[in-house]
């Protein structure tokens, strides 16, 4: 066990690219999974049994997709900028695994538990989520097709106003917990998460996540009653599969953040410290993840200027009140 | 006001999204057909079989009634004469050729209705898929019984008629009771007096499965 340790934790390049080939495996695999499992309890909400052809429980189910996917053709259209066009779910993939690589997934005192252990993880972070972005707006806007390029104007629009939003919504916790390390955050919260506290911050956070993600009820992106697919019209195979990966990934990378800032992120409730922090915390992403899927089983779509009046006239000036209030109930009992 | 109805929406969410969990719990209703197969009504019109008697006589004797029944014009019927030394059916005549195109046919069932001799009837059998047009056009040699399958009672308890495959969700999930399948409708009464078959069937109490379940 210590050699692997060692080896994991060793600072020298082909060991730190072992780790993050490791960890790129278990993302991957998890988003399998997490797809399949979606698929389950859509179907499960909707009275269907949801896939069970492929495998036991249709656990093989994601590598019958994934074949599908690769084997169909890679179609280009004539009006697109092909550069861009094929670049971009790259662009949209590359960013979603990117913030993997600092997410702490348990104690990293020696950094075993994360690739990269930045002192600014939470700006980060949110930095490199923000570049994702781009894959879906030049994706849609790359495809000379009009109905991608709806989807990556709303994409942009929204973007920009829930961003907002989202960040302002766990300063509150930044000041609580005074320092942007997500793993000082997580210390900070060894004895009360910052969800007490701190509710309406996370209440903001989980809505907002979901606008930045683009899954239902904020998929505006991708409405496929309005703009047949949105921002991935026009691709298929492989590539689409990347978009699709990606959104998944996002999708984690989403409930890790709001495990880490406002779950306590692997310290245990209720001192039951015999199960293994990793364990807690992965409890807790796999939590999030199913609120999402059962907030894409219950809610419609928003019309798109209910979206935009939502998030500017709710969810901003909320959060800005909430981090007023934090910062005045710190500076005086604090 | 405006404050106040928003609230009011987040209820309205919260509401929705325990109905939704509820459901996760539920009994669904999906019947996983390749794999479990719905029994279907004793009346089910499905695919067609040429009968024959005891003696293994052909009952068809090739009088074309059914094929000017038919209203999709499916059937076509090319009778010709029994000879003393070859003789195929107890009357005079018999179906030289016989081929119903599966295709054209709407399974409505006039052709058995038509029948005189009770040769043409429609089994329960409804798994015909191919991958051929041409294999739809079925001809006696796939039509009709092979004499060791027996006389060929009712439609419904013909020797391999209803497969034996077809699963226990039939109790609980038939939407037409075995027992009363035939009393539904005019039909059925008037099929009920004329098909003895049937007889034994109505013995069988509601809910029992019917063939057997190796």
């Amino acid at each position: 066990m210590d050699v692997v340790t060692n080896i994991l934790t060793a600072p020298y390049w082909p060991f730190v690219l072992l780790k993050s080939g490791i960890l790129a495996f278990v993302v991957i695999t998890t988003f399998a999974y997490a797809m399949l499992f979606e698929r389950k309890v859509l179907g499960w909400m909707q009275l269907r049994p949801g896939p069970n052809r492929v495998g036991p429980w249709g656990m093989l189910q994601p590598a019958a997709d994934a074949a599908k996917l690769i084997l169909k053709e890679d179609l280009t259209p004539k009006s697109a900028d092909p550069l861009i066009y094929r670049l971009a779910p790259f662009i949209s993939l590359l960013t979603a695994f990117a913030a993997f690589a600092i997410i702490p997934f348990g104690e990293s005192k020696d950094g075993l538990w994360a690739v990269g252990n930045v002192n600014a993880g939470i700006l980060l972070l949110m930095a490199i989520t923000s570049i994702g972005i781009y894959g879906i707006t030049l994706g849609g806007w790359a495809s000379g097709s009009k109905y991608p390029l709806l989807g990556s104007v709303r994409s942009t629009a929204q973007m920009i106003s829930y961003e907002l939003a989202m960040t302002m919504s766990f300063v509150g916790v930044l000041i609580l917990a005074g320092t942007t390390s997500l793993d000082g955050i997580v210390h900070a919260q060894a004895h009360w998460w910052f969800a007490g506290p701190q509710i309406v911050g996370f209440l903001l956070y989980a809505i907002t996540a979901v606008a930045e993600t683009n899954r239902t009820p904020f998929d505006l992106v991708e409405a496929e009653t309005e703009l047949v697919a949105g921002f991935h019209t026009e691709y298929s195979g492989l590539r689409f599969g990347l978009f699709f990966i990606a959104e998944y990934v996002n999708m984690l990378t989403v409930s890790c953040i709001a495990t880490l800032i406002f779950l306590g992120g692997w310290n245990a409730p209720f001192h039951l410290t015999a199960i293994p922090g990793i364990v807690w915390f992965l409890l807790k992403i796999g939590a999030f993840m199913f609120f999402y899927m059962w907030l894409r089983a219950t809610l419609p779509r928003f019309r798109y200027d209910r979206l935009m009046a939502f998030g500017w006239k709710v969810l901003l000036p909320v959060a800005t009140l909430n981090l007023i209030l934090t910062a005045v109930v710190v500076a005086i009992w604090g | 006001m405006a404050l106040r109805k928003q609230l009011f929406n987040v209820g309205a969410i919260l509401k929705g999204m325990s109905v939704t969990f509820s459901f996760m719990f539920k009994r669904r209703p999906t019947i996983e057909y390749p794999s479990v197969k719905k029994q279907h009504a004793p009346r089910f019109h499905g695919l067609h079989e040429l009968r024959r008697y005891a003696d293994g006589k052909e009952r068809c004797i090739g009088c074309e009634l059914c094929s000017s029944a038919c209203p999709a014009n499916a059937i076509t019927v090319v009778g010709a004469e029994n000879s003393p030394e070859d003789r195929r059916s107890p009357g005079e005549r018999f179906a030289a050729r016989y081929e119903i195109d599966e295709l054209r046919c709407i399974f409505c069932g006039l052709c058995e209705e038509a029948c005189p001799t009770d040769a043409i009837v429609l089994t329960p059998r409804f798994e015909m898929a191919d991958f051929r047009r041409g294999s739809f056009i079925y001809s006696k040699d796939r039509l009709l019984v092979p004499p060791e399958a027996g006389v060929g009672a009712a439609p419904d308890e013909r020797p391999g008629g209803i497969p034996s495959d077809l699963g226990r969700v039939a109790d609980q999930k038939s939407t037409t009771s075995i027992a009363e399948g035939y009393g539904a409708t005019n039909r059925g009464e008037i099929l009920k007096t004329q098909r003895k078959g049937l007889a034994a069937l109505r013995d069988v109490p509601a809910g029992t499965p019917q063939g057997d379940k190796s």
